[in-house]
């Protein structure tokens, strides 16, 4: 299993924790859960969504695809890596500037880290889709094609 | 891979983008207003990644990788799979035009017709293929 798919899931599983503890939370009863807790309903379903399942479908592709030649396997690493990157990053601004926008506590600047997070989300997704294409495929036969495998 | 699923998960990225760009713009018009009838977006991003992106992503990989047969043809009832992917696709353009645009309740009844059809088609064809190396189901 390649590092950055093994980085993938552990993200994943943390992301998963994260979004069953904070579901969690929202589902206790109004004495115990604060009244803005409400407010984080968006961040829980994309916690999960974009965090667990997206973040762990995009790992499993990477690692269990057909490779695309030997010398290089995967594509472009430093690409795979940025998706990761871009992906965390836009999931995390996201995180600490969507609640603060809705309870409008962080002024004009949580709005354009909101913006930019979406752009980094969707940078990562496009990323991915370009680095992911090419393995859409027949598996590996080798320099040579079909035909010097069988 | 055989070919559908190719076209399977290839379509499946293609949602994923398109989600993630309605998404994306709905996303940024919270943080920064620019067009307030984005939101009538919303059932097209949702529908776009959990029946667009996820299910057929997943759909597409299990036509490649559950247990193949022996013998010709080693992925039985391959037709099955083959409607699946049409109704999916067409279940999904069905709802968005009867969320996003509008078009009325029956276009998103139809959707979800073509959408449970398409499930239950690609069940019809992958119920064979559950089954245990010594082919016990």
């Amino acid at each position: 299993m390649p590092l950055l798919t093994r980085v993938y899931l552990k993200s994943a599983f943390i992301y998963l924790a994260l979004s069953l503890a904070l579901g969690l939370l929202q589902a206790l009863p109004s004495p115990y859960a604060p009244a803005f807790l409400r407010v984080f309903t968006p961040v829980y379903f994309h916690l999960f969504l974009v965090g667990w399942v997206t973040q762990m479908i995009f790992g499993v592709i990477y690692w269990l695809f057909p490779i695309i030649t030997r010398e290089q396997p995967r594509g472009n690493e430093r690409l795979a890596w940025a998706t990761y990157i871009l992906l965390n990053a836009g999931l995390l601004l996201r995180v600490v500037a969507e609640p603060l926008t809705s309870l409008q506590m962080g002024g004009a600047w949580s709005g354009w880290l909101l913006a930019f997070s979406a752009l980094t989300q969707w940078l990562a997704a496009v990323l991915f889709v370009i680095i992911s294409w090419p393995r859409v495929k027949d598996r590996f036969h080798g320099k040579a094609g079909k035909n010097a495998a069988t | 891979m055989p070919p559908l699923s190719q076209w399977m998960i290839r379509a499946a990225f293609i949602y994923l983008i398109l989600g993630f760009t309605f998404g994306g713009l709905l996303l940024g018009h919270k943080g920064v207003p620019f067009h307030p009838a984005l939101w009538a977006w919303l059932p097209a991003h949702i529908e776009f990644l959990l029946m667009g992106w996820i299910v057929q992503l997943t759909l597409g990989v299990a036509f490649w990788i559950l247990p193949r047969f022996w013998q010709e043809p080693r992925r039985p009832k391959a037709g099955w799979a083959v409607a699946s992917f049409v109704l999916l696709n067409v279940g999904i353009w069905l709802v968005v035009a009867g969320t996003t645009g509008q078009m009325g309740r029956w276009w998103l009844v139809a959707g979800r017709v073509a959408e449970t059809t398409a499930v239950v088609f690609f069940a019809r064809h992958a119920w064979t293929r559950l089954v245990s190396r010594e082919g016990l189901a």
